[in-house]
């Protein structure tokens, strides 16, 4: 674990969590909108909140990371200022978004899933926005950028701080 | 009493191309004018036609407004709204056209649609139940309160009605087993985790249109006798998300979620799930377990949910189109209604996302039957930039793509299985020549190999490995024997995966290497990628006698591998270029040519 996320973990508030989880307290079914919740709020899944929903709910963290780890929606790692979701659609590939993703890759020196050093991006792939007649598309936060070129994308990533 | 009613498409394909930004604008131009009383203006659904977002249809002149921008608000309200004469300049151009089109029925992306499911979409306030009821909404419900559940059941499978969702498996069959299975609690499921990347029907429906789905619901629950649903969507939904809650809540107001319903004895209520972005969650027996707050990994089946589903009782799984068939279905004479339009094997309508190269991109309602001839040039205007049309995938992920050559096979579920293809979801991609189909098989089966949950063997390393050899393939090193090992282990995946992920996947591999063989070979024997897709196997040469010198291509590429003075033809340096593809978008003159690597400039090919 980096420094960072060290001195990140230790600032995180449990009695948020506390409160998220006591709603559903003994309903296991619901761990998926707990996580959710948990997620929403602190902008990823810190270790410290995992442990505290296994706790309360008694669920074995272990099974919390079964469920983590399977779906896509769930990071385990704090995330950028920005996100930058490629659609990963078939219309957007073949209207050209691996080039796309190579462009932004470049740029920011980073691979597709992680955050640059200075938390100002972080970059993901999403299966499909559904803006399909835009494509090749890509989401800036909430931001949609449609009928993309590689050449635009540089403008686009200066826009945002 | 309103003077006029604006809908301005609200879905999210408008939203990204600035609808917000022009209901803002409209808001503003009629406020100084002190005339925003006098309309009704509504976010609406989406009236399908992407390509010319943002649209606003104003009712009930009929008239279709697109390619709009906020600065063209103040000569809307000044020229139609007041003036009463329609501003010819915002209506529908293009070449499919001689003069400006007005509306739907003039307009050639229509032609051929008929609106069934989205019948509401873009026509109706989605947040409003009243606006529903007005349009002949929980009729059906109430039809179906006063029949005997088994009726209901058989109802729907005499009308044709098959799954909407992949399968195509007979909805009232569906519905019957789930009615017969013993034990008093059980349970109505909507799939609407659309995972296929591609397609986003089911999003326009629930956006469009939420209290048909809740409808859907509700007489599935009294065919099948359960008092629960769930709805299943995706989070990446969350306006699909939020007017189903709106409209769930209003249905609770009405009395037509709850208990007693319209003073019958069946009660019901509705729950939202959110999915948290896992395709393999398509298949219903994962679908169930994700409810269950565990991994989305499928089960063997039987048994079938039917008899064991979520929380172990019976459960009946629909998708979200089917489920909004079903108040048309149910309704007095639906069923016969229903049963004239499609085919023999498959009746309706079918909703498909088209999207791709083709010129009108968007959401189309069509009868089953219509060819893929008639979906691609009529519906969607032929292929854009008048390049040639290649080949469809047909059902995304679990699909297989459709050649050319059979642009006269009719799109309902038995052909489309005769062709390698299935109706899948409903995503339709077109492709031109500028696609490699060894590509699109290997991006296909990367995506379903990164969502195999990994619980079967077939599925978990059998994709690994066919995903290694087009890799091998798209990188310029595939052996001879290649093709014959990939058609064996797409078979075995086939004959042995768990579930309909597994059994799917080989799909895109087994129609391409059918259809396309001679690209694979290309690939393997000869090293070379004709669409310019592969990078290794291919590289970018300039026309040297059509390249007029503008240095367009100059100033965009990245690493300056092009070189060149004004006015003279310029030269790619080939150990400089990445093959990015930053020239061949940006030069007018088309003079930026594919040719095989290492080969001399094929001048005036």
């Amino acid at each position: 674990m980096s420094n960072e996320v060290a001195a990140l973990n230790e600032d995180i508030d449990l009695s948020q969590v506390d409160s998220i989880v006591e709603p559903y307290l003994g309903k296991k079914e619901m761990v998926i909108p707990i996580l959710q919740k948990v997620q929403e709020h602190f902008g990823y899944l810190p270790r410290p909140a995992m442990e505290q929903v296994a706790l309360r709910m008694h669920i074995p963290l272990s099974r919390l990371y079964g469920v983590t780890t399977f779906y896509a929606q769930f990071k385990l790692k704090p995330r950028g200022r920005n996100i930058i979701r490629v659609c990963k659609g078939t219309a957007c590939h073949i209207q050209g978004s691996p080039k796309i993703s190579e462009r932004i890759e470049d740029i920011l020196d980073v691979e597709s899933g992680e955050t640059t050093d200075d938390l100002r991006f972080t970059l993901e792939e999403v299966a499909c926005i559904g803006c399909c007649a835009l494509a090749p598309v890509i989401m800036v936060n909430d931001d949609p950028h449609g009928r993309l070129t590689p050449d635009k994308v540089k403008d686009i990533l200066e826009s945002y701080e | 009493m309103y003077e006029k009613h604006i809908m301005i498409c609200g879905a999210t394909g408008c939203l990204s191309s600035g609808s917000n930004k022009i209901a803002e604008a409209l808001t503003q131009e009629l406020e100084s004018r002190g005339i925003r009383d006098k309309y009704r203006l509504v976010m609406g659904g989406c009236p399908g036609f992407c390509e010319v977002g943002p649209i606003i249809v104003i009712f009930p002149d009929e008239v279709f407004y697109c390619r709009l921008k906020a600065k063209d608000m103040a000569e809307l309200v000044d020229q139609h709204l007041i003036g009463g004469e329609i501003v010819e300049r915002l209506l529908y151009k293009g070449p499919d056209v001689d003069a400006p089109a007005r509306f739907y029925d003039t307009i050639p992306f229509y032609s051929k649609q008929l609106f069934n499911v989205l019948r509401n979409s873009g026509v109706i306030d989605p947040e409003s139940i009243d606006e529903y009821i007005m349009r002949g909404g929980y009729r059906a419900l109430k039809r179906a309160l006063q029949m005997d559940s088994q009726a209901v059941c058989d109802e729907v499978k005499d009308a044709g009605l098959r799954g909407r969702g992949g399968a195509g498996f007979p909805t009232g069959v569906k519905w019957g087993f789930t009615n017969k299975a013993p034990g008093p609690k059980k349970y109505i499921v909507c799939n609407a985790d659309e995972g296929d990347p591609g397609a986003f029907m089911d999003r326009s429906i629930l956006e469009g249109d939420p209290h048909a789905i809740i409808e859907g619901m509700l007489i599935a629950g009294k065919a099948c006798g359960a008092d629960e649903g769930y709805i299943y969507c995706r989070a990446e939904y969350p306006l699909a998300i939020k007017r189903l809650r709106d409209a769930i809540k209003q249905a609770e107001e009405y009395g037509l979620i709850g208990n007693n319903i319209l003073g019958f004895d069946f009660n019901f209520k509705i729950n939202i799930k959110e999915g948290a972005g896992a395709f393999v969650c398509g298949e219903e027996t994962a679908l169930l377990a994700s409810i269950e707050g565990k991994r989305g990994m499928p089960r063997p089946r039987p048994p079938f949910p039917a008899q064991v589903g979520v929380f172990g009782k019976p459960t009946t799984i629909n998708n979200v189109e089917t489920l909004a068939n079903i108040p048309l279905i149910v309704r007095e004479g639906g069923a016969e209604e229903f049963k004239k339009i499609g085919t023999e094997g498959s009746k309706g309508t079918k909703v498909f996302a088209l999207a791709g190269k083709v010129r009108n991109t968007g959401l189309v309602e069509v009868p089953m039957g219509i060819t893929v001839e008639e979906i691609i040039f009529d519906v969607g205007g032929g292929i854009q930039g008048g390049r040639e049309f290649k080949a469809v995938q047909a059902g995304g992920p679990s699909g297989g793509c459709i050649p050319k050559d059979l642009i006269n096979l009719p799109i309902d579920y038995d052909s489309l299985t005769k062709a390698g293809a299935i109706m899948g979801s409903g995503g339709l991609v077109v492709m031109d020549d500028r696609t490699c189909m060894v590509d699109l098989a290997n991006y296909f089966l990367s995506f379903t190999q990164k969502e195999s949950c990994g619980k079967c063997t077939p599925c978990r390393e059998g994709t690994k490995r066919m995903l290694e050899i087009l890799d091998r393939i798209t990188e310029g090193k595939g052996k001879p024997e290649d093709l014959d090992t990939l058609d064996s282990l797409a078979h075995s995946i086939k004959d042995s995966a768990l579930c309909g992920l597994g059994q799917t996947c080989p799909n895109p591999v087994l129609t391409t290497i059918r259809y396309f063989r001679h690209e694979y070979e290309e690939h393997i024997n000869e090293k070379y990628c004709q669409s310019g897709i592969c990078k290794p196997l291919f590289q970018y040469e300039i026309d040297q006698d059509n390249c007029n010198g503008c240095r367009a291509c100059v100033r965009v590429c990245p690493v300056e591998a092009i070189k060149g003075e004004k006015k003279e033809p310029h030269e790619i340096i080939q150990d400089l270029c990445t093959r990015c593809g930053s020239c061949i978008e940006k030069c007018r003159q088309d003079c930026i040519m594919i040719t095989r690597v290492g080969s001399e400039a094929d001048v005036g090919n």
